[in-house]
């Protein structure tokens, strides 16, 4: 039998000798490109870093590929970034050309440091989840072949940091992005009652609806769902198997702006709805890929230097947001969640 | 013709496709060929082929493994059981080229080859195995080293930045309290046994790098108590550079704690009203420093939308220092997770159950004084539950 409770292996085996022997010491860094970054650490030594994008879905060939990469030139040890990216670390600035021209020759684009679009933080959509409202590897390949220059190039004056999520769960940092795209679904659950008693427990799936909207059906066995009170949140469905809420044709995306969690200049930010719906149109998702496009060509004609999307609609203010970019200001945009009377202005410090 | 024309798109482009990816593993494998086939359905239908979860695990765990059953098994017969397992990935996300050889063999040999590098709680995540597989595979990840993550109501696998391996900036040792909250809990993270799961996510400083405000229900976040350092000399190689101090940097500054010397060149800090935004150290890293003494602030409740709204995590503890063998922390999260045991309703998250009894009650509980810095503003109404 395998040991359990062992836990992961001990970092510090992992690391290479370049780091070890200056861990604590670094003293600053320098972004040489937009795929390399040098740190100096007190007493001089160097460390050089190129960074990769990867499509986080991968098989075990790539991460071999990658192995390779790294007992060439890294002396055996890579790491990877919180956004699926990898990254090759050397203290020798004579590897640099090296890892990089294997990394392009794996088809792998080098860049995503500093004032970039770096790698898109997802979940995994079609590919693995039962409550996915869209796939996510898909949406984020059709995004980063449309947004590509924006990885390997410096075009911007502040990061942008997108993420995808298939569904209203939004696994991953999806409520507090500059962009995100989110699945969402549009119908009440179909409640299947011949299953529901069975597969399901009555009083938890009843109070899983964060709006009441589900009750005891009057009629028979299982629950009823309320279609006015039903946000197409889906909690019942993980609650209870017996009504899914996929839709081929309600389901769409939804797309938010301005989150931030760095604390740089202006605190950390949730994202904020753009836009309510978009339909769902796989391979390419074109009506999600140009919205983004054209969000980001905006941003970036009006923004100032350092800008995160979060601070330029702060100071612009959001109706001057919806004026530059066109995007059509609906009633879907007004909260009416449970914090909503937050979000409404009582000032007369506006624009037109 | 191709069967699957739509992912096939999906090679095109410049950016590394996933469908390749699929499609290497599917060479050898028939679970990852089927797997393209209900891939390639859902994008055809416009709706997902996976069904609600199912119980499979391994002997001794609550969790570390997703029992995925796709709904189509007549037409993708290998892909009819497609687990997860979620493995427990070394702080930081370091590798040594040897492990990673090693876990590609295992899982080449008991599930698909297909995986992601990592999931967002940081996981690695191996995607698709059978049932039968799911012991023998956690058996020779054990053997290799690994052990796995958590899912469920549980202790969720604890994840931080790159820290002081390759960071100036940070204020504390994220990697190695990273690696030791994860082997103190081990218990809490492989037994799921509370009312829903529990994030830890540590950020060496306020650029808050693995998103821990937002991410995780127990943040921490580096910071200093004394003043960030300036050095002059290097300042000065930065106006001769180009950078305009007043509007790039002075003028940025939400503390408005900086000015600027046009004639000596010099840039002064207050440090009494410096806020530790970080704006100014990011863009002149050669220039100022973070200062000395060094901590973090503690947050709680950071957390997604579902279900009550979405939470940035609140202040709990202003600054407290980061050093092994961490007993402060580990005890403030003993009593957290005690508290939530008792007053956490099933499915909710900590900072529902704040929300729901007040942070004062929490406050309370917790044994911690209030103090303003965990609030944006005093209360503005007069319902005050006096107590006197």
């Amino acid at each position: 039998m395998a040991r359990t409770d062992i836990g992961p292996p001990d970092f510090r085996t992992m690391l290479p000798e370049a780091i070890k022997a200056n861990y604590g010491n670094w003293q600053y860094h320098e972004i040489l490109n937009p795929g390399v970054m040098r740190h100096t650490a007190k007493g001089g030594a160097q460390l050089y870093t190129v960074r990769v994008g990867s499509p986080r879905l991968i098989s075990v060939d790539f991460v071999r590929d990658l192995c390779e990469i790294a007992d060439a030139w890294c002396d055996g040890f890579l790491r990877f970034t919180s956004r699926a990216n990898v990254e090759f670390m050397t203290p020798k600035k004579e590897n640099v050309d090296g890892i990089i021209a294997a990394a392009k020759k794996l088809g792998l684009p080098v860049g995503g440091v500093g004032d970039c679009i770096s790698n898109i933080v997802h979940t995994q959509g079609w590919v693995h989840c039962h409550s996915a409202a869209t796939d996510a590897s898909g949406l984020v390949k059709a995004i980063m072949d449309d947004l590509y220059d924006y990885f390997t190039e410096f075009r911007l004056s502040s990061k942008i940091r997108i993420a995808v999520a298939c569904c209203i769960n939004m696994c991953g940092a999806v409520h507090c992005s500059d962009l995100a795209v989110v699945g969402v679904h549009t119908k009440p659950p179909k409640v299947d009652n011949s299953r529901v008693p069975s597969v399901c427990e009555i009083p938890s799936t009843i109070r899983s609806c964060p709006t009441g909207a589900i009750r005891k059906n009057p009629d028979g066995e299982g629950v009823v769902v309320n279609r006015e009170r039903c946000m197409y949140c889906g909690n019942c469905y993980t609650v209870c198997p017996a009504m899914p809420l996929s839709d081929a044709e309600g389901d769409g995306l939804a797309i938010f702006v301005g989150g931030k969690v760095s604390n740089a200049r202006k605190s950390p930010m949730f994202s904020r709805l753009a836009v309510s719906y978009l339909p769902n149109n796989p391979p390419r998702w074109p009506e999600v890929t140009s919205t983004l496009r054209h969000i980001i060509e905006v941003f970036m004609t009006h923004s100032r230097k350092y800008e995160r999307m979060g601070e330029w609609i702060e100071r612009i203010g959001w109706e001057r947001f919806f004026t530059l970019t066109g995007i059509e200001f609906t009633d879907d945009h007004v909260d009416d969640f449970t914090m909503a009377t937050e979000s409404y202005r009582s000032s007369m410090q506006f624009r037109w | 013709m191709s069967s699957t024309p739509l992912l096939d798109d999906l090679e095109n482009g410049r950016w590394p496709s996933f469908v390749k990816e699929i499609k290497r593993a599917a060479k050898n494998n028939p679970a990852a060929k089927d797997l393209l086939g209900i891939v390639e359905l859902s994008y055809k239908e416009k709706v997902t082929h996976w069904k609600h979860g199912g119980i499979v695990g391994v002997v001794g765990y609550g969790g570390g493994v997703i029992g995925r059953y796709s709904d189509v098994p007549k037409m993708f017969p290998a892909a009819e059981q497609f687990h997860t397992v979620r493995v427990n990935h070394p702080s930081g996300w370091f590798y040594d080229t040897k492990s990673l050889r090693k876990i590609c063999d295992i899982w080449e040999k008991q599930g698909s080859g297909i995986t992601n590098f990592h999931g967002s709680t940081g996981d690695i995540i191996l995607l698709g195995t059978r049932t039968e597989n799911v012991q023998p595979c956690f058996n020779e990840l054990s053997d290799a080293g690994f052990d796995l993550g958590g899912s469920g109501s549980c202790l969720r696998t604890p994840a931080g930045c790159i820290g002081p391996a390759r960071c100036e900036w940070a204020c504390f040792d994220t990697l190695d309290f990273v690696n030791d909250v994860t082997q103190s809990f081990q218990d809490e993270l492989h037994r799921p046994r509370w009312p829903y799961k529990f994030k830890i996510k540590a950020s060496g400083c306020p650029n808050d790098c693995v998103a821990a405000i937002a991410r995780s229900d127990f943040t921490l976040i580096g910071t200093w108590r004394d003043s960030l350092v300036i050095d002059n000399e290097e300042i000065k190689k930065y106006v001769a550079k180009g950078v305009n101090m007043r509007e790039d940097i002075v003028d940025r500054c939400p503390g408005s704690s900086l000015s600027y010397d046009e004639k000596t060149q010099t840039l002064t800090v207050r440090p009494d009203e410096c806020v530790r935004c970080m704006h100014c150290i990011n863009k002149l890293t050669k220039a100022i420093k973070i200062g000395s003494k060094r901590g973090a602030t503690i947050l709680i409740g950071g957390k997604a939308p579902i279900l009550r709204g979405a939470f940035l995590s609140w202040v709990l503890v202003p600054f407290m220092e980061l050093k092994p063998p961490y007993t402060e922390i580990k005890d403030l999260l003993a009593k957290i997770w005690d508290w939530w045991d008792e007053h956490g309703r099933n499915r909710e998250r900590i900072a529902e159950t704040i929300a729901r009894t007040g942070l004062k009650e929490f406050l309370k509980a917790m044994g911690i004084k209030p103090v303003p810095q965990m609030v944006k503003h005093p209360r503005s109404n007069p319902f005050v539950f006096y107590n006197r």
